[in-house]
């Protein structure tokens, strides 16, 4: 499954993929890229066993898109609330892949895999602009989001579909920009995490003792969790970059500047493509906030799971809600959770709107209690032909609402706890919920809990 | 039979006068005589039959394609599914592509028989023939066959026969390939050069072997060859003809070139093969319009220039004089023929060697010996693998202009050297831009500075010293991109043909090859009498 041109046969030449410089330019595009409507491409030389022609065809000279910025939330230095931030991009640029290498230490001899190389790559470098380890996952987490919204790639970094390489450095505050050394190839956002803490410790030791930090290559040492430096690659290279000679110019065009007598197979049209951009995330977090006043970290959630939304908006429009704030509550606190325990997403569940709107309505109406509502929720991962309503029909886990019924077990819990009741009489106000947590016990949780509360302390007060 | 060129040949075949087979023995048997001159790389006597004989039912069921049953032969660096394409070096000697070049494929596809791969300088990289790894190309003229040799009273009673000759030819040289001190020390007779890099296969047509052959030309490497060997040399547009499996020397300057007895027989081949391939990104969008020349062309009307800078050291006076008499006979035939400068002419050579050492370096990069060709023995670790397999494999040319390349594109040079040359290759192109655009049509020079040397005198300076002087006419026309034809005009005072070239304008061949066509009209070179040469057939 290697192309001739992959495994650099002498003689066979590049073609651009279309499709990959649509991708590059649609994520320009949302990125906020200015695009260069003309790019180049050059030729990168080293010598490495999984690059086959001796030499990977990128873009130095000219990229394909400079500047750019992302808006991503991340956590404040408090860790408590979320913020927004902006990162600003260098470049972005179309290249190649190279093949794998794996080495064989015993047997010392090293298999190449070429499958992945020639593969076309989006390169986005940023400016040096994360102060913590928790920001850089934060942006790249928005970053594979952004990705997936477009279409242009599916971001999963333990498939190796995105790779981030890390430059990290210190300073002190106010001192220019410290040496940096690059951890290359992280595949997972707790290894991006994890390695630049990792670095960062290590790089302030290195000063603090009075030395110098190199600039070099790293690689992270998953085993470990350390940073090793990877000595083979650290001499310095001269790349030689040479313009490549089989590939004009990339042109790209305008409606206004679309010329005659080219193929229009030929041509790539930026305003087109401007036009298939969908709703972007940091966009799509701002309309739900003004449209249906979610908190910041709702409208995030919502963000990241687009068929939790799509549950969520739905319910919304066909219940005349009064309360929004309950459907995104239980939307979010209680059905996600609950699928988020079972591991599966909630695409996976298979519970509709239908069923999550039953839930919704039952708590708005205070039919049902959060914990029967859990119980419910177990009940329906596992069988999701049935409805909720149909549940409770079948558990007989109506709520008690009967006055008379709930008095009764208020007063069996208020004689059986003696103690408990001088206690908050005395003023201890907090042994409060331990009463109500009997009666919900009494009831196996099938209370309406703001009529217990008022029977409680109406009970108690007297 | 050899005189004809492929509208007759394939008349004939239509005809039913004449069998490809029959045609195709003709030249296996015309390929077996020659074999001193070391022509061909890879023969491939039994799959060409197989060709013909298909060509021949494809005939007689109505096929009217002019191509059917022309036996044709491709340079060894043009790949070649299932048949072995070494560029003429230890790196590739084992390498069989598994694939077809555009241009092969397209002339096989029509029914083109396939006869051989033609010998060439290593990965073409010279302007002799003499520096590949199968030893050097003779020129057929004036060449003393083993036979006529034995028949001549006071030959040599020791010398080695043909077949020795040849196969000796074949070893590998572990010293420099172009000291072939083997064929001159048991060599008594003189024998000239067939010029290059594509000398196997000029040789291949002017010694009738086949009716048309693909070089390629870089600095000269097509024309260079017809001029020595008294054959038609045309080098098309930059963009024209498809590049996709023609293994590169210099990306941005190669092209396929076509070799033919007549200026017609390349035109059909012409035809055959011009036009975009989406392989090769190279090439251009707008659709071909075959050319068609009249039975008798007219020079009349048309402008052409003398560029007063290609009066160059080094011309010899059979060749200046050939190129007046030329000059005079397309006046008296009506054209305008007027004086020109193309002032950065000489600074083509420098330009060229820079560039072509920088892309070189680039291009071999890929030969390590890991995914194919030669791999050394030394695994201890992958960088001596890497250094071993190319010092062992690639000839001192090869490795000389690596090192020279490296050195100009790194991070401090690359002004200086790479980009400087850019600029000056602009300088050189505009010349071009600028005499069109006064109102010439064509311009007129020397294809080389004069006939093919021995191979004496032309081995006794280096490569690189040998394409500075020889490809000085030939070279800029690459640098521009621009269409160029050698055509054989006349006999030198030594016996040996000398070419003159035609330089065109971007796309206008049809201009470029009525004008070759005229001047080969009024000029009437008579092509090698081969059966002469061999006194039986």
């Amino acid at each position: 499954m290697v192309s001739f041109f992959d495994a650099s046969l002498p003689g066979t030449l590049p073609v651009l993929n279309r499709r990959c410089v649509e991708a590059g330019i649609l994520t320009a595009l949302a990125l906020q890229c200015r695009l260069n409507l003309v790019s180049m491409f050059d030729r990168k030389h080293y010598f490495y066993a999984d690059l086959p022609a001796g030499y990977q065809i990128t873009q130095q000279r000219c990229p394909l898109a400079k500047d750019g910025h992302v808006e991503y939330l991340a956590p404040d230095e408090d860790h408590r609330k979320l913020v927004l931030k902006r990162a600003r991009l260098t470049q972005l640029q179309l290249e190649q892949d190279s093949g794998k290498s794996l080495h064989d230490v015993e047997m010392s001899h090293s298999l190449i895999d070429l499958n992945r190389a020639g593969i076309g790559l989006m390169e986005i470098i940023t400016e040096p602009e994360f102060c913590s380890a928790v920001e850089a996952a934060s942006f790249v987490r928005e970053l594979q989001l952004i990705l997936q919204v477009i279409g242009v790639c599916d971001g999963k970094m333990e498939e190796g579909s995105l790779r981030v390489d890390a430059s990290v450095s210190v300073r002190r505050p106010s001192e220019p920009l410290g040496i940096r050394s690059e951890i290359k190839n992280l595949n997972s956002i707790r290894h991006l995490m994890r390695s630049i803490e990792f670095e960062t410790l290590r790089q302030i030791s290195i000063l603090e003792s009075g030395g110098q930090v190199l600039n070099e290559t790293r690689a992270y040492d998953v085993e470990t969790g350390e940073t090793v430096s990877m000595r083979d690659k650290e001499r310095l290279h001269d790349y030689r970059f040479m313009a490549e000679p089989n590939l004009p110019p990339l042109r790209l065009y305008t409606n206004d500047t679309v010329p005659n007598g080219v193929p229009s197979d030929q041509i790539i049209n930026v305003d087109e493509l401007r036009a298939m951009l969908p709703e972007l995330p940091n966009a799509k977090r701002e309309r739900l906030k003004k449209q249906y006043g979610l908190s910041v970290e709702h409208s995030n959630v919502f963000v990241n799971e687009p068929t939790l939304l799509e549950c969520f908006e739905k319910i919304v429009a066909n219940q005349n809600l009064q309360n929004v704030k309950i459907a995104s509550n239980i939307c979010i606190n209680e059905v996600l959770a609950a699928v988020n325990k079972k591991n599966i997403a909630f695409s996976a569940s298979n519970l509709s709107a239908e069923s999550v709107g039953e839930l919704v309505e039952l708590v708005q109406d205070e039919v049902i209690s959060l914990l029967t509502l859990r119980k419910i929720l177990e009940v329906l991962l596992q069988d999701s032909s049935k409805l909720p309503k149909q549940v409770i029909e079948e558990r007989g886990w109506h709520q008690v609402s009967n006055e008379t019924a709930l008095e009764n077990i208020c007063c069996q819990v208020i004689a059986a706890n003696p103690k408990v009741v001088d206690d908050y009489r005395d003023g201890k106000t907090k042994v409060f919920n331990y009463l109500i947590g009997e009666v919900q016990k009494k009831l196996s949780g099938q209370s309406n809990v703001k009529a217990v509360v008022r029977i409680m302390k109406q009970k108690l007060d007297t | 039979m050899f005189a004809a060129n492929i509208k007759q040949v394939a008349a004939l075949m239509q005809n039913g006068q004449l069998s490809a087979k029959d045609l195709c023995e003709l030249c296996i048997k015309r390929m077996k005589r020659i074999k001193e001159l070391n022509v061909f790389i890879t023969e491939m006597p039994d799959l060409a039959l197989n060709s013909a004989c298909a060509a021949d039912r494809r005939i007689k069921n109505g096929s009217g394609d002019i191509l059917e049953g022309i036996p044709i032969a491709f340079k060894d660096n043009f790949s070649t599914a299932g048949i072995r394409t070494s560029c003429a070096s230890r790196m590739l000697k084992g390498y069989v592509p598994p694939y077809n070049a555009t241009v092969v494929e397209k002339l096989i596809s029509r029914g083109s028989v396939l006869m051989g791969k033609t010998n060439m300088d290593e990965f073409a990289m010279g302007c002799g023939s003499v520096d590949g790894a199968f030893g050097p190309v003779r020129n057929p003229w004036k060449y003393r066959f083993e036979a006529t040799r034995r028949d001549r009273p006071g030959a040599a009673q020791s010398s080695p026969s043909a077949a020795r000759i040849a196969d000796r030819g074949r070893q590998f040289h572990s010293a420099s390939p172009s000291q072939c001190l083997d064929v001159e020390a048991d060599d008594s007779a003189e024998w000239f050069i067939a010029g290059g890099s594509s000398g196997g296969s000029a040789v291949s047509v002017a010694s009738g072997a086949v009716l048309a052959a693909l070089g390629s030309d870089t600095g000269g490497s097509t024309r260079n060859p017809a001029s020595y060997c008294g054959v038609v040399g045309l080098k098309p547009t930059y963009g024209l003809l498809s590049r996709h499996g023609l293994i590169p020397l210099v990306n941005s300057m190669d092209v396929p070139g076509i070799l033919t007895r007549s200026v017609d027989d390349a035109v059909v081949i012409l035809n055959a093969l011009a036009g975009h391939d989406p392989k090769d990104s190279t090439t251009v969008f707008e659709p071909f319009k075959p050319c068609a020349l009249p039975d008798v062309a007219s020079i009349k009307g048309l402008k052409i220039g003398i560029p007063q800078e290609y009066h160059a050291p080094g011309l010899s006076s059979d060749m200046k004089d050939s190129w007046q008499h030329v000059a005079d006979i397309v006046e008296n035939a009506g054209a305008t023929v007027k004086r020109v400068s193309l002032p950065h002419t000489a600074l083509s050579i420098v330009c060229y060697h820079v560039l072509c050492a920088c892309e070189v370096a680039s291009n071999m990069a890929r030969y390590d010996g890991l995914e194919y060709g030669h791999r050394a023995k030394d695994e201890s670790s992958t960088e001596s693998l890497y250094a071993a397999s190319r010092h062992e494999a690639f000839n001192n040319v090869v490795r000389g202009r690596i090192l020279a390349g490296n050195y100009f594109l790194l991070k401090q040079n690359y002004d200086r050297y790479y980009v400087q040359a850019q600029r000056v290759r602009r300088l050189i192109s505009q010349d071009f831009w600028n005499t069109f655009r006064s109102g010439i049509d064509i311009l007129l020079t020397p294809t080389v500075l004069g006939d093919a040397p021995s191979y004496r005198w032309f081995s006794k300076a280096d490569n690189r010293t040998r394409t500075q002087e020889q490809d000085v006419f030939t070279q800029p026309a690459n640098m521009a991109g621009i269409p160029a034809i050698s055509l054989p005009v006349a006999l030198s005072s030594n016996g040996l043909p000398l070419g003159l070239q035609l330089l065109g304008q971007p796309f206008k061949e049809q201009q470029l090859l009525t004008a070759a066509k005229a001047i080969e009209q009024l000029v009437n070179f008579r092509a090698l009498d081969f059966d002469k040469l061999l006194y039986c057939d």
